[in-house]
């Protein structure tokens, strides 16, 4: 029988559970996703930086870890909580089981948790910081109150490139050249560009909107990312190249793209993370299910500049997609490029390109 | 689509017809959503279905009910008639669909300017079409099997040249997948060609290349006028491909596929349904290859089929994931979009989103191989089982097993061994393979062997393995709060845990009760707790939090029946949904317990409360004590018993002898009816005849007591429902192999040797409540006793008997329902030995069986009186008296109609099973014709029940001697009629010798051509009645020339009693018959 540890949260809720994964403690914002396959995108997903993540489906790690599906070159979630940890997955491709390589990216896992009574807990109270730890609960919040909060920390320095570089997966496009501002880019993002046949610069987040610009872009993709997107730097970049050269925003890109024009954005109170979003698109009514992983949203009611609200969330009626009366812009919340998640939303990169050749 | 000016009115809705193997409740279910919604909508409903034993078809569903048979000419008069603007064809399963097609193609839409809602006709035909289907495939691109089409064997042959084998066969617009099949051998094409194409309305099959042992996923996907696409769920077969899915057990959603995977075949359905143009809901199945591209040259999957159509795998993604299907459906034919319709689970969202799911769903099918001991149980594209239950848990091992308990099939936990394998398990698909498994991984095979041999997917071998390494840690270790947690986590009962770890069930419940260990309660709210649920729709885990509170107001458990068995079907589940509506309205919280995701009772919306668990002891009192206020078993709300057949009435012993109360008739009620002695002193008491017999527990015992009633006996096992095991025996040998081969002496209840008394029978239902005794409504048998009561025609009201024998039966009626003090529902079979020949005067009246429960009569007779029984016996239970409730004793006022009840078989689709009705029921379900006029009324119960003789033709007839004599009339009215006679050597011989022509045709399968199987086989003759002398054994040419007739699907007759009623109804002075609602038959519209 494996060790018994915790997760303790901030309001002193505890939850037993037994530990897989790497030794030691995880700290971070706890959050779940309904999603109910994806765990390996989720777990290298960057905008999970500086959380806990709580897959509702229960049973995690069936068909193991491939090296096909990765997001980013590591595991970015801080913790990983589930109901039962599949310790015999079942699949072809299949290289190391979800208990290996938790351990080798120092990542603790918590198993055997009663991962719904969680997830009701934190939709009707909303999210807040949790420990997963082998220190009593009493230790454990003790603990928790010193460690840095998730909502007072910019993740975004952390998961983004440090140096300028081009995506050469498959081979470089010829076709027009994509900057992307990689505030925390998932690999499919980069993936779909490429396939589009595009040219794919990645650049830090921190890149000056005039060296974005010497680079001769056609186009920008503000990327998705951690955290709240009141960050000063980041909007003006954008605030800078909207007009200039179209410019796509998914998830945080998208909230940046409404802060650039002065909108407000806000703090959900437990966050859209899952693969069964409902999207409508206003203009045309379709609905399409959308693949989302944010805890923040933009205030439709305080778009300004020329935005307008395009498509909006069936659940609670939230932003999902801008667009601008006179820039060519595509803002989107939630992820086209899915991984994990439904694929119908997969051709906003072939109408961002279209934008671009126009 | 949304204008509102274009909407429907006025709807028609075809229902799915009789309960066969292949389309069972799951169509009551979608057809009761579907009119429901239309209601909501504004929208007048009018169905049609020709099955009583359906909520769909109550009063009160939809605006206008017709219960007639399914055919071309009934729903053209009824659109003349009622001159709907609308037809909704999708929710009554492959009939309905098919019954749509065929009356649009005969121009009757264009006609009367009805037009198709949700699907259009043109988009059934391509899904249905195996060319056209497969073309559009190639088109948009979507990989699909090599196949090749085929009408004739001929062209099987040339298509089976390109595509080799192995090879599937797969016919044209069938239900169940049948008469198609597996050839792995140039023998085998040939036969599942030719059923392949007898089976298909269309004679089209289709020669496929096969990818047997590749995962089988299936998407449930829905798309409205506005092209928005969503997947509802989608599910992972565990038995691979090769074996209907029907016939699999499946999980829902998929265990093994990567998101990637996952997302290939979601975005694949969602294409495919765009492409055809679907609007509503539709299935699509796919198979995926286990290694990937790794198969080098093979694409990564294969689009199998589509069902553009509501069908059982939705009902199943419905019930597993809180989807309403069939209602969102419904709506969207009547011109809805998702997101105008309400998420009624979370009262705030919409349709317009993908279930999440945050529990594992595991379906396993029920077959029927318990009754058809000599049925072929391998199971490959055929569909065989009747009925299937569903489980849910938080992980794979503890819902498989509580599914297993669901089964209901005796006492085999996954522990049970078939002494007869004994080193050889059967690893092939088969109805006990997971059994098997087990067995083998128990004994020593490894997860490696297992899964090369069944290509079953690793996981869930690992997961099988998972349960066997519990089941030694229970035998190895003293039971400790750790290990009985783990146990139960696995799903692990307490009787199994009993078994392993050496206690009595009830002391580890003890046990687990001391420690604290019970379970909780969790929601399906379609969102994994994303949103705040409105629906109380329950499972239970071994988890740390409850979700079902109880509330402190005044309630009671319905207890339902399980899953769809042959004896146990949809007229139970009527009966429970009836039970809980009747509580609401008396102001009493309904809870419901059922195991069947196919039933309108595990329907969310249908009770207060709805345990979706297993209906054992275990589970039932756990529900109880959850629902309890205190830890006082009599602060349990009371529990109804009545209503699920024999399974709910089992567990009224053990409820009562633990301190939970019921409601109704009390288990010393139940007890005295079905306790052999004591039923007998209780007729003796009130002087009431019963057939000499006794109840036995050894072989000399029952040889005495044959010897002294004298032979032929009739012998049965007590306490079961739809006689199982029950035969008529003529001789002390046969009695000896009964009770040594056919029943299990060893079990609790005895075995009942009665003296077989060749009668006309008769049936009651009767509502008492200790007071009064109101008898609805008799019902005669068309086939004489000895024919089970489920596989008889009955008919409403009994027109052949005396005054004198009705007042019998009323009067021992009263008498015995008092005598029990039975409070709500009781059934009484009753013989009526004729007195002497030509005398008038009336026969003795004996009574056969009393059941102190509610029967399979009871929504036919509730239709056809307008007495609603259910809910006049729930009423009673909660202290309203029939005389409160306007009731008198006696037999309620005869209506002026006829109804005949006529049984359903699904012979054709059991390889094997012998066909000829005796004690032992065989139907799986049952249609009503009803009319002003008996004939009319059998006419339409003929037609409906595929009984109907065409107006000329051939027929064979092969009588036993004793039948001879009564068969003179029949065969000269067949004969004057223009039927063209053959028959076998004796019957020939008589024929001949009342100056008849006939053709003599041999029944020695072995000797001269044509022999009797040619000449039901190429088609020669159209109907054949074959009555068997009684107490032979049936002869294997016998059972040859039965099973060729039901491959056939031709009417054939083993009761003379049927076969006579036919003629009469085929001889008729043809006046035809009315097609009116039921409400214009009882005189009320």
């Amino acid at each position: 029988m494996s060790r018994k540890i915790y997760l303790v949260l901030e309001d002193g809720s505890a939850y037993p559970g037994h530990a897989f994964g790497a030794e030691g403690v995880g700290y971070g914002e706890v959050v779940f996703n309904t999603s109910m396959t994806g765990y390996q995108e989720m777990l290298t997903d960057p905008s999970y930086a500086g959380q806990v993540v709580v897959p509702t489906y229960p049973m995690i790690g069936n068909y193991g870890v491939n090296d096909i599906d990765y997001q980013s070159n590591r595991i970015q979630v801080s913790g990983f909580v589930v109901r039962q940890d599949c310790y015999q997955p079942s699949h072809w491709q299949s290289e190391r089981t979800l208990h290996e390589y938790l351990k080798a990216n120092g990542i603790p896992g918590i198993g055997g948790v009663d991962t719904r009574s969680i997830t009701r807990h934190l939709r009707s109270v909303g999210v807040m910081m949790g420990i997963i730890t082998e220190d009593e609960p009493d230790k454990a919040i003790a603990h928790l109150k010193t460690l840095p909060k998730y909502v007072d920390t910019d993740f975004v320095p952390r998961v983004s490139t440090d140096k300028v570089f081009e995506w050469d997966e498959g081979g470089k496009g010829t076709g027009p050249h994509i900057i992307v501002v990689d505030c925390g880019v998932k690999y499919s993002i980069l993936r779909n560009l490429s396939k589009l046949g595009c040219r794919v610069t990645v650049v830090p987040a921190t890149t000056p909107s005039a060296d974005i610009l010497k680079l001769d872009p056609d186009g920008i993709l503000v990327s998705p990312g951690p955290g709240d997107p009141a960050l000063n730097y980041l909007q003006d970049t954008v605030r800078d190249l909207v007009g200039k050269k179209p410019v796509m925003g998914i998830c945080l890109g998208h909230q940046l793209l409404a802060r650039a024009f002065g909108s407000r954005t806000f703090k959900l109170k437990f966050g859209h993370r899952g693969a069964n979003h409902p999207v409508k698109d206003l203009a045309t009514g379709r609905v399409y299910i959308t693949a989302q992983n944010h805890g923040y949203a933009v205030d439709g009611d305080s778009l300004k500049g020329g935005l307008e609200v395009s498509q909006i969330n069936l659940n609670d009626n939230t932003v999902e997609g801008m667009v601008h009366r006179e820039y060519p812009i595509l803002s989107i919340q939630y992820h086209s490029e899915a991984s994990p998640g439904p694929l119908d939303t997969v051709d906003a990169f072939k109408r961002f390109l279209d934008m671009v050749k126009n | 689509m949304t204008d509102k000016a274009t909407k429907a009115k006025k709807v028609l809705v075809i229902g799915s017809g009789p309960i066969v193997i292949g389309q069972a409740a799951e169509f009551d279910y979608a057809g009761t959503q579907a009119c429901r919604a239309l209601r909501e909508e504004g929208i007048y409903s009018i169905l049609v279905n020709s099955n009583p034993a359906t909520i769909m078809t109550d009063e009160g569903i939809a605006d206008a009910v017709y219960i007639e048979p399914l055919t071309v000419e009934v729903v053209e008069r009824i659109i003349q008639k009622e001159r709907p603007d609308g037809l909704l064809s999708t929710l009554g399963g492959q009939t309905g669909l098919n019954l749509a097609v065929e009356v649009a193609n005969a121009g009757i839409l264009d006609k009367y300017n009805v037009r198709v809602l949700g699907t259009p006709i043109d988009t059934i035909e391509r899904a249905e079409d195996r060319d056209l289907f497969k073309k559009m495939l190639l088109e948009i691109g979507e990989p699909v099997l090599d196949s090749v089409v085929a009408t004739t064997m001929e062209e099987a042959r040339v298509a089976l040249k390109e595509i080799g084998l192995p090879a599937v066969i797969r016919p044209a617009y069938t239900l169940g997948g049948s008469g198609g099949g597996h050839a792995r051998t140039m023998e085998e094409f040939e036969t599942v060609v030719t059923s392949g194409l007898a089976f298909s309305p269309v004679n089209q099959i289709l020669v496929e290349h096969s990818v047997v042992g590749w995962k089988e996923i299936e998407y449930e996907v829905m798309r409205d006028g506005a092209d928005t696409c969503i997947t509802i769920c989608n599910m992972e077969n565990l038995d691979p491909m090769g074996v209907h899915t029907g016939d699999s057990i499946v999980v829902a959603p998929s265990q093994t596929l990567t998101d990637r995977e996952y997302q290939m075949l979601r975005s694949a359905s969602l294409k495919i349904i765009r492409e055809l143009g679907i609007e509503g809901g539709c299935n699509v199945q796919l198979a995926l290859a286990p290694a990937g591209t790794d198969l080098k040259g093979l694409p990564p999957y294969y689009v199998i089929e589509v069902n553009p159509r509501v069908s059982r795998s939705s009902a199943l993604a419905s019930k597993a994931t809180g989807y309403p299907i069939a209602r969102v459906a419904a709506k969207i034919a009547a011109g809805k979009r998702l997101d105008e319709i309400t998420n009624k689970v979370t009262g705030k969202t919409t349709a317009a989103f993908e279930p999440a799911l945050d529990y594992c769903v595991v379906k396993i099918p029920r077959w029927p191989f318990d009754k058809f001991a000599l049925g072929d149980r391998v199971l490959g594209t055929q569909m065989k089982a009747t009925g299937e239950v569903m489980a849910i848990d938080r992980n794979f091992e503890a819902a498989l097993q509580k599914a297993v308990r669901s089964l209901e099939i005796g006492k085999k936990s996954l522990l049970w061994e078939d002494p007869a394998w004994k080193d050889k398990y059967p690893l092939g698909p088969h109805d006990m393979r997971l059994w098997a498994l087990m067995a083998a991984l128990r004994r020593g095979s490894t997860v490696e062997q297992l899964c090369d041999e069944t290509k079953i997917d690793r996981w869930f071998m690992d997961k099988l393995q998972n349960i066997i390494d519990m089941e030694k840690e229970l035998l190895a270790n003293k039971l400790t709060p750790e290990l009985m947690l783990k146990a139960k986590r696995l799903g692990f009962s307490d009787s199994q845990i009993g078994t392993l770890a050496d206690s009595l069930t009830e002391q580890v419940r003890e046990l687990r009760k001391q420690w604290n260990i019970t379970p909780v309660y969790k929601t399906v709210d379609t969102c994994a707790a994303e949103f705040a649920a409105e629906t109380p729709y329950f499972y239970s885990a071994y988890e740390s939090e409850n979700e079902a509170i109880p509330t402190d107001v005044k309630k009671a458990v319905t207890i339902g029946s399980g899953p769809i068995r042959i004896g146990q079907g949809i007229e139970f589940d009527y009966c429970s949904v009836h039970s809980a509506w009747a509580l609401q309205r008396a102001g009493v919280e309904s809870i419901m317990i059922n195991s069947n995701p196919e039933t309108v009772s595990t329907d969310f919306d249908t009770s207060d409360r709805l345990y979706f668990e297993a209906l054992d002891e275990e589970s039932v009192r756990d529900i109880l004590e959850n629902e309890a206020l205190t830890d006082e078993p009599s602060d349990a709300p009371p529990s109804i018993t009545q209503f699920g057949g024999q399974t709910a009435v089992n567990l009224a012993g053990p409820l009562s002898r633990n301190g939970l109360s019921l409601l109704g008739s009390s288990a010393e009620a139940i007890d005295l009816a079905e306790d052999r002695g004591r039923f007998e002193e209780v007729l003796s008491r009130l002087g009431i005849p019963q057939p000499p017999g006794a109840a036995i527990t050894n072989v000399e015992d029952a040889l005495n007591t044959a010897q002294l009633i004298g032979y032929p006996v009739i012998v049965r096992p007590s306490y079961v429902l739809g006689g199982r095991a029950m035969e008529i025996v003529h001789n002390a040998t046969e009695l000896v192999r009964y009770i040594t081969t056919a029943v299990d002496l060893g079990s609790e209840h005895p075995v009942l040797v009665d003296k077989y008394l060749r009668g006309k029978e008769v049936e009651v239902d009767a509502i008492c409540d200790g007071e009064r005794v109101l008898i609805p409504g008799i019902m005669e048998h068309i086939e004489r006793a000895g024919v089970h009561s489920g596989d008889s025609m009955a008919v409403y009201p009994a027109l052949k008997l005396t005054m004198q024998e009705a007042e019998m039966i009323v009067d021992c009626t009263v008498r015995i329902g008092l005598e029990l003090n039975v409070k709500g529902l009781m059934n009484i079979q009753y013989v009526i030995v004729p007195g002497e020949a030509d005398s008038f005067e009336s026969g003795s009246v004996y009574v056969l069986e009393v059941n102190p429960r509610s029967s399979r009569t009871v929504p036919f007779l509730s239709k056809v009186t307008g007495v609603p029984m259910v809910q006049v016996a729930t009423n009673i239970m909660l202290g309203e008296s029939l005389e409160k409730q306007g009731y008198e004793t006696g037999l309620w006022k005869s209506q002026k109609l006829i109804a005949i009840k006529a049984p359903v078989f699904s012979m054709s689709k059991l390889a094997g099973v012998d066909t000829y009705l005796g004690p032992e029921m065989k139907s799986t379900g049952e249609v009503m014709g009803i009319d002003l006029t008996f004939k009319a009324a059998l006419t339409k119960a003929l037609i409906a029940a595929g009984l109907m003789l065409p107006q000329k033709g051939g027929i064979l007839l092969s009588i036993a001697d004793r039948d001879k004599a009564e068969a003179l009339p029949m065969i000269k009215k067949l004969a004057a009629a223009g039927y063209k006679l053959y028959a076998t050597e004796g019957t020939a011989a008589m024929i001949k010798s009342i100056g008849l022509p006939v053709i003599m045709i041999s029944k020695i399968l072995s000797g001269q051509r044509p022999n009797v199987v040619d000449v039901i086989s190429d088609g020669t003759v159209n109907a054949l009645v074959n009555t068997l002398t009684e107490g032979a054994v049936p002869l294997r040419d016998g059972i040859a020339i039965r099973r060729t007739a039901a491959e056939k699907r031709m009417p054939c007759f083993t009761s003379l009693d049927t076969a006579r009623v036919a003629v009469e109804a085929l001889t008729g002075t043809g006046q035809g018959y009315n097609v009116l609602t039921v409400a214009e038959y009882l005189g009320k519209a």
